[in-house]
C-alpha cells in the first residue's frame, strides 16, 4: 500500500523559535568602555611604555575585542557582528572628523590674536621686521579680486561645456572632451601657474605693456581658471545628467525649444547641485598659492587694479608670513588663514542660500 | 480647431531596431482613440511618433507619412516646435517641473514660447486649471510648488499644462498607471468633457478604461519578442469589445493572451 507522504516542512537549522532574544542592558556598552580605559591605562601606565595617546588607542581596541566578546556570549553572534560593525563605522567617523575639529581649533586659537581691526584695515606696505602691526587688507582684496575673476571666467565656460557635452555632444567628440577634463582635474596647480607665466606673463601681456611682463591679479586669475574649469565642468556634467529625461521631454512636449528647455528647465532643476560644484572650486582656487607667486608675484601694497602690477592673495600672504623672520609674522599668517577659511565658508554659505532663493519652499 | 490625424506605412526604429512596422490609421477630429495591446508592442512608440517625441531618443528614427489635416509633419521644412504646440503630450508619471510653482507649471508653455502678459496667463491658468478640474483645488495655493501636489492632482496639473497651449491633439500615454482609480475616474471624466475641443489618444493597459473612455480602439500586437509591432485590428470601441473580426483582438481582450 503506498500513500503518498506530504513532505515535512523542512526549517534551516538555525531559524528562530522565538522572537525574542536576550540584549545587552543599556549600561553594558559605556561599562566596557570604562573598562577598555582602565585596562588600557594599567597597561599603558603600568608597563612604562606611558602616554594618553596611547592609552586612548589602545582603549579603543580593547573597547571594540571587549565589546565583541560580551555581545557574543549574552546576544549571539549576529548581534555581536552588528555591534562591532556600527562601532567602527562610529570610529571611522570619529577620525574623520578629529583632524578637521583640530585644524578649526588650531586655527581660532592661533588666530585670534591679530584678529584686529588694523589686520582687516592695512597692509603690509612699510612694515618693517620690528613693527608688531601691518595686516592683510592687500591679500584680502587679492584674493576676492582674483577668484571673483577667475569665477566669472570658468563659471560661463564651464557650464556651456558641460551643457555640450551632456545635451549636444554626441560622438567622439564630446567623449574626447570629456577624456580632457577628466585629464585636467588632475593638473598640478605649479604647472597651471607656468603655463599661464609662460603664455600669458612674458608672451601676450608684453604686447599691451610697452614690452615689460606684465605680473598682475588678472594673470594669477587666469591660472585660477585653469584650475577651476574642471571642477566646474564635472560637478555641472553629473548634475545635469541627474535631472530626469521625463522633465525635458514634459517641455518638448510644450513645443518648447531645445535651449530654451536647458535653459529654463533643465539648468533651475540642477541649480543648487551646479552652486555646490563651483563653491567647491572657488574654495581650491581661493586656497591656492603656487601659481599666484608665480604670475602675480605678491606685493605689500594695496593694488585695486587686477590688470597691473603685482598683487598679493591670502594663502600667499600665508605663506610668506609663515616663512619671515619677524617675531610678528607667524600670529599674522594664523589670522590670515582664518580669515581665508572663514571667507570660503561665507561664500559658501551665500551661494547656498542665493540658489535656494529661487527654490520653493515645501 | 481639432485635427484628423492620417498615419501611412508608418515603421519606427531604436537604432538598428525596428519597433513598429507600417501602421496605418485614420483619427477622426474630436474623438478618443484608445491603442491598446500587450507590453511591447509598440502602442507608445507609435504615440510617440505622432508629435515627433519619438526622435528625441538618440538614434531614434521613423519613416512613413503621418499628417495632420493633410499636412506630412515628417516633412523637411516642419518645425519641430510647431508640430508639438499643436499635439500635446501627457506621460505615463506625472512629471511637473520641478521648480516651478503650480501657476508657473501651468503657464510654462506659453511663457516659454514668449507669451508675458500677466493677464493673458492668469486667464488660460484658470482656464486650463478649471478644465482639468483642477482649480478648486488649488486656487488658494497657485504660488506653491507643482511637485507637493498628489499623484492625480499632478497628473491633472500636467494636462492643465498641455491644454494651456492650445493644442489640437492630445496624446495621452497611459496617463493613469501611477493613479490610485478615485483619480483614473477624475481623468477619465476630465477627457469626456476635453473630447469636446481635442482629438485625443490614448495609450493604455487598461481594457475597462480604454472601453469606457474611447469612440475608437486600435489593437496592437508582435508576433514575438524581437519582431515589429503592427496593427492587428482598428474599429470602433463597441465593435472591437464586442464582436471583434480578428481572433488575436478576442483573445486579448477575453485574456486569453498578452
Amino acid at each position: 500500500m503506498t500513500t503518498s507522504v506530504a513532505p515535512r516542512p523542512t526549517r534551516p537549522p538555525d531559524a528562530p523559535e522565538t522572537l525574542r532574544a536576550r540584549r545587552l542592558p543599556r549600561y553594558a556598552p559605556p561599562a566596557v568602555a570604562l573598562a577598555a580605559l582602565l585596562v588600557a591605562a594599567a597597561l599603558a601606565y603600568g608597563t612604562g611604555a606611558g602616554g594618553p595617546v596611547l592609552v586612548v588607542v589602545a582603549a579603543a581596541l580593547l573597547y571594540l575585542v571587549g565589546l565583541f566578546a560580551v555581545a557574543n556570549v549574552v546576544e549571539g553572534r549576529r548581534a555581536a557582528r552588528d555591534r562591532l560593525w556600527s562601532a567602527l563605522i562610529h570610529s571611522a567617523f570619529v577620525l574623520a572628523v578629529a583632524p578637521l575639529a583640530s585644524v578649526v581649533w588650531t586655527l581660532v586659537s592661533r588666530g585670534a590674536e591679530r584678529l584686529d581691526g588694523d589686520f582687516f584695515g592695512t597692509s603690509m606696505n612699510n612694515i618693517g621686521a620690528r613693527d608688531p602691526d601691518g595686516g592683510a587688507y592687500h591679500a584680502i582684496v587679492g584674493t576676492l579680486m582674483q577668484v571673483g575673476i577667475a569665477a566669472l571666467i570658468t563659471v560661463p565656460l564651464g557650464l556651456l561645456c558641460a551643457i555640450y557635452v551632456v545635451e549636444y555632444g554626441r560622438g567622439r567628440f564630446a567623449a574626447t572632451i570629456r577624456f580632457f577634463v577628466d585629464v585636467m582635474t588632475g593638473i598640478p596647480s605649479i604647472v597651471a601657474g607656468l603655463f599661464v607665466l609662460a603664455f600669458w606673463v612674458l608672451v601676450v601681456s608684453p604686447v599691451f605693456n610697452d614690452g615689460r611682463p606684465g605680473f598682475s591679479g588678472f594673470a594669477a586669475a587666469l591660472a585660477l581658471s585653469v584650475l577651476m574649469l574642471p571642477t566646474v565642468v564635472r560637478s555641472t556634467e553629473e548634475m545635469l545628467r541627474l535631472v530626469p529625461a521625463p522633465l525635458r521631454e514634459g517641455a518638448y512636449a510644450l513645443g518648447v525649444p531645445k535651449w530654451k528647455t536647458i535653459l529654463r528647465v533643465v539648468l533651475p532643476t540642477a541649480l543648487p547641485g551646479i552652486v555646490t560644484g563651483v563653491m567647491l572650486a572657488v574654495a581650491r582656487a581661493a586656497g591656492e598659492t603656487a601659481p599666484v607667486l608665480l604670475v602675480a608675484g605678491g606685493g605689500a601694497a594695496i593694488n585695486f587694479n587686477p590688470f597691473q602690477d603685482n598683487q598679493s592673495s591670502l594663502a600667499l600672504f600665508v605663506y610668506q608670513q609663515a616663512g619671515d623672520a619677524s617675531r610678528y609674522a607667524p600670529a599674522r599668517a594664523w589670522t590670515a588663514a582664518l580669515t581665508l577659511v572663514a571667507l570660503v565658508l561665507v561664500l559658501t554659505i551665500a551661494a547656498k542660500l542665493l540658489s535656494r532663493r529661487n527654490r520653493l519652499g515645501r | 480647431m481639432a485635427k484628423r490625424i492620417d498615419a501611412t506605412n508608418v515603421t519606427a526604429y531604436y537604432g538598428g531596431f525596428k519597433a513598429i512596422e507600417d501602421i496605418n490609421l485614420t483619427v477622426e477630429p474630436k474623438t478618443v482613440t484608445a491603442l491598446i495591446g500587450p507590453s511591447g508592442c509598440g502602442k507608445s512608440t507609435f504615440l510617440r511618433s505622432i508629435n515627433r517625441m519619438h526622435e528625441v531618443l538618440p538614434g531614434a528614427r521613423v519613416e512613413g507619412d503621418l499628417t495632420i489635416d493633410g499636412q506630412n509633419i515628417y516633412d523637411r521644412d516642419v518645425d519641430v516646435t510647431a508640430v508639438r504646440r499643436m499635439i500635446g503630450m501627457v506621460f505615463q508619471r506625472p512629471n511637473p517641473f520641478p521648480t516651478m510653482s503650480i501657476y508657473d507649471n501651468v503657464v510654462a508653455g506659453l511663457r516659454l514660447n514668449g507669451v508675458r502678459k500677466k493677464s493673458i496667463l492668469d486667464e488660460a491658468a484658470e482656464n486650463s486649471l478649471r478644465a482639468a478640474n483642477l482649480w478648486d483645488e488649488v486656487k488658494d495655493r497657485l504660488g506653491k510648488p507643482g511637485a507637493g501636489l498628489s499623484g492625480g492632482q499632478q497628473q491633472r496639473l500636467c494636462i492643465a499644462r498641455t491644454i494651456a497651449v492650445e493644442p489640437q491633439v492630445v496624446l495621452m500615454d497611459e496617463p493613469c498607471s501611477a493613479l490610485d482609480p478615485i483619480s483614473t475616474l477624475a481623468i477619465e471624466d476630465l477627457m469626456f468633457q476635453l473630447k469636446d475641443r481635442f482629438t485625443i489618444i490614448i495609450v493604455t493597459h487598461n481594457m475597462q478604461q480604454a472601453a469606457r473612455v474611447s469612440d475608437r480602439t486600435a489593437f496592437f500586437s508582435i508576433e514575438r519578442t524581437g519582431d515589429p509591432g503592427r496593427l492587428v485590428e482598428y474599429d470602433d470601441t463597441q465593435k472591437i469589445f464586442s464582436n471583434p473580426s480578428v481572433r488575436k483582438t478576442e483573445d486579448y481582450i477575453t485574456g486569453r493572451f498578452g
